[in-house]
C-alpha cells in the first residue's frame, strides 16, 4: 500500500470506540501512547460517541445517520482519524460514503473523512513508517485476525510485523485465524447458539497453540473470545494488541480477567 | 407451451427493469452494436501464461495435467501403432479384448486383425467395457481431451464403458480453450456446433459420499490418451 | 424392451419448495446439537476449501479472471432481453424448442406437456438445482411420472426423501452408513448380506441401478451452468457423467435454467469455466463439461430426439436494476457456504429452503420474499469471508444488508429491536447524556462483577451471557480518564513553579 508522506508531526483526532470508551480505557491510552511515539499530537473529541454500525448493520439507516453525522465535522479539522478498531475504523473509511451517499450537499466532507481514517495498528506501520517498538513482554501470543480490519483494511501482517519487535514475546499460530469468531456485534445476541458454537471453536483453536496470551484488534471480538474462555475456565490471558504494543500490561489485567488484588 | 404472452411478459419486465422503453411488436429490435459485433466476432478474455507455451511444451503441460487428473496417456509414433497399444493397455489393465471403436475412418479403419482384439465399430449399449473414440483436439492447460459428436464418434463410446480409449493426435493439442472454438468455427462455420461437444478431464468422478473421491461414478472409471506423435 | 425398474420411489415426499426458514432458530438449534451433522460439517474444511486453495496458488492470473468473469455477466445483465432473444433464436435454428415461463408453476406445467406429448412414464434428472427451485420432483410424481435422480448426492438424498443441504454437494450431511441404510431398503432382490461398508461399495450398486434406469428413460432433465447466445447452446458442468448419460440415451432433453444463466459467447463461457471448477471442488476443470446443442442431427447414431430450453424467470427480472442486481452473476459454485462460519456450523438444511448459504440468503428473499426469510439475511456476522471466495466478487454481506434495511422498513423485525435501536440512537446523538450514562453503566457493572473481571449472568444480557460471561469494565470510562487526565495536565501547566 502507498500512502501519501504524512506531516511531519500529524493532528490524530482519535476515535476512541463506544466500547473501548467503556469497557476498556487501557486500549484508548494505549492508543494515544503508540500514536504519541510515534510523533503525533493526540487529541480525542469529547462529544463523540458511537461510528453508527450496530444501527446500520441492523438495516437502520436512519439512526445510523443520526448517530454517525456529528463525526463528520467533529473530525473535519484533523489531518486523520485513528481507532484502536478495525471494526469502527471500516465502517467511517468503507461504509459512510454509501451511507450518506444520497446527501450530495455533504457527500465531498464524508469522502474526506473516510480517506483519511485509519486502523491503529495499520496507521502506525503504513502511514508513520513505525518499525520497531522499544518494548517488553514475555510470552507466548496468539493472535485472532478480526474480520473488518482484515477484509475491509487489510490488516494482516502489520500487528505481526510490530509484535516480532516486542522483545520476550513469541507469536504461535492457530489453526484458521482468519475465521470469524461470531461476534458479528448484534449477531452474537440475536443467534446466540451459532455464536457460541464458533466461538467455542475458536477456543478450542486458541487453546490448541498452547499460548499463554490471546491478542486481537477489536474489542467487540476480544470481549466474545474472553468471555468464552472465561467462561471454559480457560487462564488464557486476552488483550488488545495495543496494551503490548505500547508496553501498558500492567494498566489492568486482561479482558475478562480477575482483579489481581481482587477487591 | 411456448407461451408467446410469458415470452413478452418476461422480455417487457427485463426492458422495464434496465430502464429501456418498452418494444413496440413492429418495431425493429434496438440491438446495440456492441452486442452484435461480440457475437458476430467472439474474442478471447484472459489466456493464462501457463496456456501459451510453445507447441512442444504445451504437449508436454497436457500430459502431465492429464496424468494429474487420473488419466493414463502412452505416446505413440504413428496411427499405426494404435491397434497395438490399445491391445496392450487391455492386456495390463487385465480388461477384456472386446472393443467397441468409434465407426470413424481414422480408427475403424485401423489395422486392428494385427491384434487379438474382437473389434465392432457403433454406438454403445450396456453390455460394452471398452470403447476407443477420436478426439476433436485437446487442451494443454488442464489436460482436457474435446470430443465431438457426430455420425462418425456417437456420444456414447465416451461415457458408457467403463473404460474410454480417446486418440489425440499431438498436432490438435492446443494450449487453451480459444484455441478449439476457433478450430471448431473453421471447421463448422461460424455459430455451429455439433449436437454435442464434450471436454473430458479426467475419468468420471464423484465425492458424494462423505466427500472422498472415487473414480467412474456413472461414467468410465479408466480414460486412457493414445497420443500420436504426428508432428 | 422395458424392463421392470429395480427401484421404488416413493411418491410426493418431496416438500423442499415448503419454506421453513421462518422456523430458522429453531433449525439452527438442532442442527447444532445433531452429532451425526456435525461430523459430516467438519469434512468441508479438508475437502472443498483446502483443495480451493491450492487450485488457486496453481493459477496466478485467478483474481484477473475473477475481474473478467464479473465483467462478462454484468454485461450481459445491461443486455439481457437482446442475449436472451439471440439465444433463443439459435436454439430454434437448430431445431430446438425454448420454453419462456414466468414463475414455478408455469414452468412444471412446461414440462409436464411435453412429457405427456412424449406419452412419457420415466423421468431421469442430471443434478439442477431450478427443478429443485420449482419443486419439480413432486409435482411430476403426483402426476403419476417416475423421477430418478442420476446425481449420486442427489439419488441418496431422493432416497431419503430430503432436499439438499448444499449446492453443489447435496448428500454432504449423510454418512455412508445412512447410505447403505437407504440402498438396502431400496434396492430389493439383492443379497441381503452384501458388503456396503465403503464407498466404493456403495458406488458400484448405485452405478449398476442407476444404469438399468438410463436405459429405460423416456425424459432427460438436466439444469444448465451457461446458455450460449451465440449458438444457443446449454452447458452443463459435472464429474459423475450423469447428466450426459441423462441427456444422450433420453429420448427427449429438456434444460431447465433461469434466464440470468446466458453468456454471450463460447469464450466467456470459457472465461468463467476458469474459475468456476476451481472456486467449487478445487478442480482445475470438472470431469465433463459438456456442450449440448439441438436435438441428435440426421445422421447421428445416438442423441436425444428433441431438445427443450425451460428458461425459469421466478422474480429475476424483478432483480435486475435494483441493489439486488449483482446476485444475478451467481454461478451456482458454492465457495461461499463452503466458507461461511455459519454454514459450517448448522448445515444447509436449517436455512429452510432450496439455496442456503450466503448466497441463499441474499437470493431467497428475493424468491419467496423477506416477510417469509428475514431470518436469513440477518444470521451473518458479516464476517466477509463469502464475499473474498465469491469469484463473481457478488457483495453478498452488503446485499444482506439491503436485505436487513428492507426488512426494517417494513417493520418486520422484532419490535424490542426497533425500540432498542431507536433509544440507542437517542442517546448516541446526545453526547452528554450519552457520557453520563456510559460513565454510570460501567460503573454499575463493575460493582455488579465485585473483582471478578467477568459476569456471568446480568438481566437482558441473556443472549450474551447463554454462552459466554460478560467482561467487566475497567471503572472509570475513557472519556472520563482523559478528562482527568488533561485536566491534571493543565494544572501542572499552569501551577506555581
Amino acid at each position: 500500500m502507498t500512502s501519501p508522506i504524512p506531516p511531519v508531526r500529524p493532528r490524530v483526532g482519535l476515535f476512541v470506540t463506544c466500547l473501548v470508551d467503556m469497557f476498556r480505557p487501557t486500549v484508548g491510552f494505549s492508543a494515544v501512547k503508540l500514536l504519541e511515539d510515534a510523533g503525533c499530537i493526540v487529541d480525542m473529541p469529547m462529544d463523540q460517541t458511537c461510528c453508527g454500525q450496530p444501527a446500520f448493520n441492523s438495516g437502520d439507516r436512519d439512526s445510523a445517520k443520526k448517530v454517525a453525522r456529528p463525526l463528520i465535522a467533529m473530525f473535519a479539522g484533523y489531518d486523520y482519524v485513528v481507532a484502536p478498531s478495525g471494526s469502527c475504523a471500516g465502517m467511517i473509511s468503507k461504509h459512510f460514503p454509501e451511507l450518506f451517499a444520497d446527501e450530495p450537499a455533504i457527500l465531498a466532507d464524508v469522502k474526506a473523512l473516510s480517506a483519511k481514517t485509519h486502523e491503529l495498528v495499520s496507521f502506525l506501520t503504513d502511514i508513520m513508517q513505525v518499525k520497531t517498538l522499544n518494548v517488553q513482554f514475555d510470552g507466548t501470543v496468539t493472535y485472532h485476525d478480526s474480520c473488518s480490519g482484515l477484509r475491509e483494511l487489510g490488516v494482516k501482517q502489520q500487528p505481526r510485523a510490530l509484535l516480532q519487535t516486542v522483545s520476550g514475546l513469541a507469536i504461535r499460530e492457530m489453526k484458521e485465524p482468519e475465521t470469524c469468531c461470531g461476534f458479528g456485534g448484534t449477531f452474537c445476541v440475536k443467534y446466540p447458539e451459532i455464536s457460541g458454537k464458533m466461538v467455542g471453536d475458536k477456543t478450542a483453536d486458541i487453546a490448541a497453540t498452547g499460548a499463554t496470551t490471546l491478542l486481537a484488534g477489536d474489542l467487540g471480538c476480544l470481549m466474545n473470545m474472553a468471555g468464552k474462555l472465561r467462561r471454559e475456565g480457560s487462564d488464557i490471558e486476552v488483550r488488545h494488541v495495543a496494551e503490548i504494543l505500547a508496553g501498558m500490561t500492567d494498566h489492568a489485567p486482561g479482558i475478562a480477567g480477575r482483579d489481581p488484588e481482587g477487591k | 407451451m411456448s407461451n408467446s404472452t410469458s415470452r413478452d411478459a418476461i422480455l417487457g419486465r427485463i426492458r422495464h427493469s434496465l430502464g429501456r422503453p418498452a418494444q413496440m411488436p413492429d418495431t425493429p429490435p434496438d440491438t446495440p452494436d456492441e452486442v452484435t459485433d461480440r457475437l458476430k466476432n467472439p474474442v478471447a478474455n484472459l489466456i493464462p501464461a501457463r496456456a501459451q507455451l510453445p507447441h512442444a511444451q504445451q504437449i508436454d503441460l497436457f500430459i502431465k495435467m492429464a496424468t494429474q487428473v487420473s488419466a493414463t496417456v502412452t505416446r505413440v509414433g504413428s496411427p499405426d501403432d494404435i491397434p497395438r497399444e490399445v491391445a496392450r493397455y487391455l492386456a495390463d489393465q487385465n480388461l477384456p479384448a472386446r472393443v467397441r471403436v468409434a465407426p470413424d475412418a481414422g480408427i475403424s479403419g485401423l489395422a486392428w486383425d494385427q491384434t487379438m482384439l474382437d473389434i465392432s465399430a457403433g454406438i454403445a449399449g450396456p453390455e460394452d467395457a471398452v470403447s476407443v473414440t477420436p478426439s476433436f483436439a485437446a487442451v494443454a492447460e488442464t489436460g482436457t481431451v474435446m470430443v465431438r459428436s457426430g455420425p462418425d464418434h456417437p456420444y456414447t463410446l465416451n461415457l458408457l464403458p467403463d473404460t474410454h480409449i480417446v486418440v489425440v493426435h499431438a498436432s490438435r493439442v492446443t494450449g487453451c480453450y480459444e484455441d478449439v472454438w476457433a478450430r471448431l468455427r473453421q471447421s463448422e462455420g461460424h455459430g455451429n456446433m455439433p449436437r454435442t461437444f464434450l471436454w473430458v478431464t479426467g475419468p468420471s468422478r464423484t465425492g458424494d459420499i462423505e466427500q472422498t473421491i472415487q473414480l467412474g461414478a456413472h461414467g468410465p472409471r479408466r480414460l486412457h490418451i493414445v497420443l500420436v506423435d504426428d508432428t | 424392451m422395458h424392463r421392470a425398474l429395480p427401484v421404488a420411489i416413493r411418491k410426493g415426499n418431496n416438500a423442499m419448495h415448503v419454506s421453513t426458514s421462518p422456523k430458522f432458530r429453531e433449525n439452527a438449534h438442532d442442527a447444532l446439537l445433531d452429532q451425526s451433522l456435525q461430523r459430516a460439517l467438519g469434512r468441508l474444511k479438508t475437502g472443498f476449501k483446502d483443495k480451493r486453495s491450492a487450485a488457486i496458488a496453481a493459477l496466478p492470473e485467478f483474481e484477473a479472471l475473477r475481474d473478467k468473469a464479473v465483467e462478462i455477466k454484468n454485461h450481459t445483465l445491461e443486455n439481457l432481453d437482446h442475449y436472451l432473444t439471440a439465444f433463443e433464436a439459435n436454439v430454434k435454428a437448430n431445431g430446438g424448442h425454448v420454453h419462456w415461463c414466468k414463475d414455478s408453476e408455469e414452468a412444471c406445467q412446461t414440462i409436464l406437456k411435453i412429457c405427456r406429448d412424449k406419452d412419457a412414464k420415466s423421468v431421469l434428472k442430471g443434478k439442477s438445482m431450478i427443478s429443485e427451485e420449482i419443486g419439480l420432483n413432486a409435482f411430476l410424481e403426483k402426476q403419476d411420472l417416475q423421477v430418478v435422480e442420476t446425481d449420486l448426492g442427489e439419488y441418496i438424498i431422493q432416497l431419503r426423501h430430503e432436499p439438499p443441504s448444499h449446492i453443489i454437494a447435496p448428500a454432504i450431511h449423510v454418512h455412508k452408513e445412512q447410505v447403505a441404510d437407504s440402498f438396502r431398503a431400496t434396492h430389493k432382490g439383492r443379497d441381503p448380506n452384501r458388503v456396503l461398508d465403503e464407498p466404493r461399495d456403495l458406488l458400484d450398486e448405485a452405478r449398476e441401478v442407476m444404469r438399468e434406469h438410463f436405459f429405460a428413460a423416456d425424459i432427460g432433465i438436466t439444469g444448465a451452468n451457461f446458455l450460449i447466445a451465440e449458438t444457443g447452446t446449454s452447458v452443463i458442468v459435472t464429474n459423475e457423467g450423469n447428466g450426459d448419460l441423462t441427456q444422450t440415451l433420453s429420448r427427449v432433453h429438456i434444460a431447465v435454467a433461469s434466464l440470468e444463466k446466458v453468456v454471450p459467447t463460447l469464450e466467456d463461457a470459457s472465461t468463467i469455466l476458469r474459475v468456476l471448477a476451481r472456486s467449487a471442488t478445487g478442480q482445475e476443470m470438472s470431469s465433463y463439461t459438456t456442450f449440448s446443442t439441438g436435438p441428435r442431427r440426421a445422421e447421428d447414431l445416438d442423441g436425444p430426439q428433441e431438445y427443450h430450453v425451460v428458461l425459469l424467470d421466478n422474480g429475476r427480472s424483478n432483480m435486475l436494476g435494483t441493489d439486488f442486481q449483482d446476485m444475478l452473476r451467481c454461478i451456482r459454485c458454492a465457495a461461499c457456504m463452503n466458507h461461511c462460519p455459519v454454514y459450517g456450523a448448522v448445515g444447509g438444511h436449517a436455512y429452510g429452503w432450496v439455496y442456503p448459504g450466503p448466497m441463499g440468503s441474499v437470493l431467497t428473499p428475493s424468491l419467496i420474499g423477506i416477510n417469509q426469510s428475514g431470518h436469513l439475511p440477518n444470521a451473518s456476522t458479516f464476517c466477509g469471508k463469502c464475499e473474498e471466495v465469491c469469484p463473481m466478487r457478488i457483495p453478498l454481506p452488503k446485499m444482506m444488508r439491503h436485505w436487513r434495511e428492507r426488512e426494517f422498513e417494513k417493520h418486520l423485525g422484532a419490535s424490542s429491536v426497533r425500540y432498542g435501536l431507536k433509544g440507542w440512537a437517542f442517546m448516541a446523538s446526545r453526547p452528554r447524556l450519552y457520557r453520563a450514562a456510559t460513565g454510570l453503566a460501567a460503573r454499575l457493572l463493575r460493582i455488579l462483577g465485585g473483582g471478578r473481571g467477568a459476569l456471568r449472568s446480568l438481566p437482558f444480557a441473556g443472549g450474551w451471557t447463554q454462552i459466554r460471561d460478560l467482561p467487566v469494565p475497567e471503572g472509570k470510562t475513557f472519556k472520563q480518564l482523559w478528562e482527568e487526565q488533561q485536566k491534571n495536565k493543565s494544572r501542572q501547566d499552569g501551577g506555581p513553579k
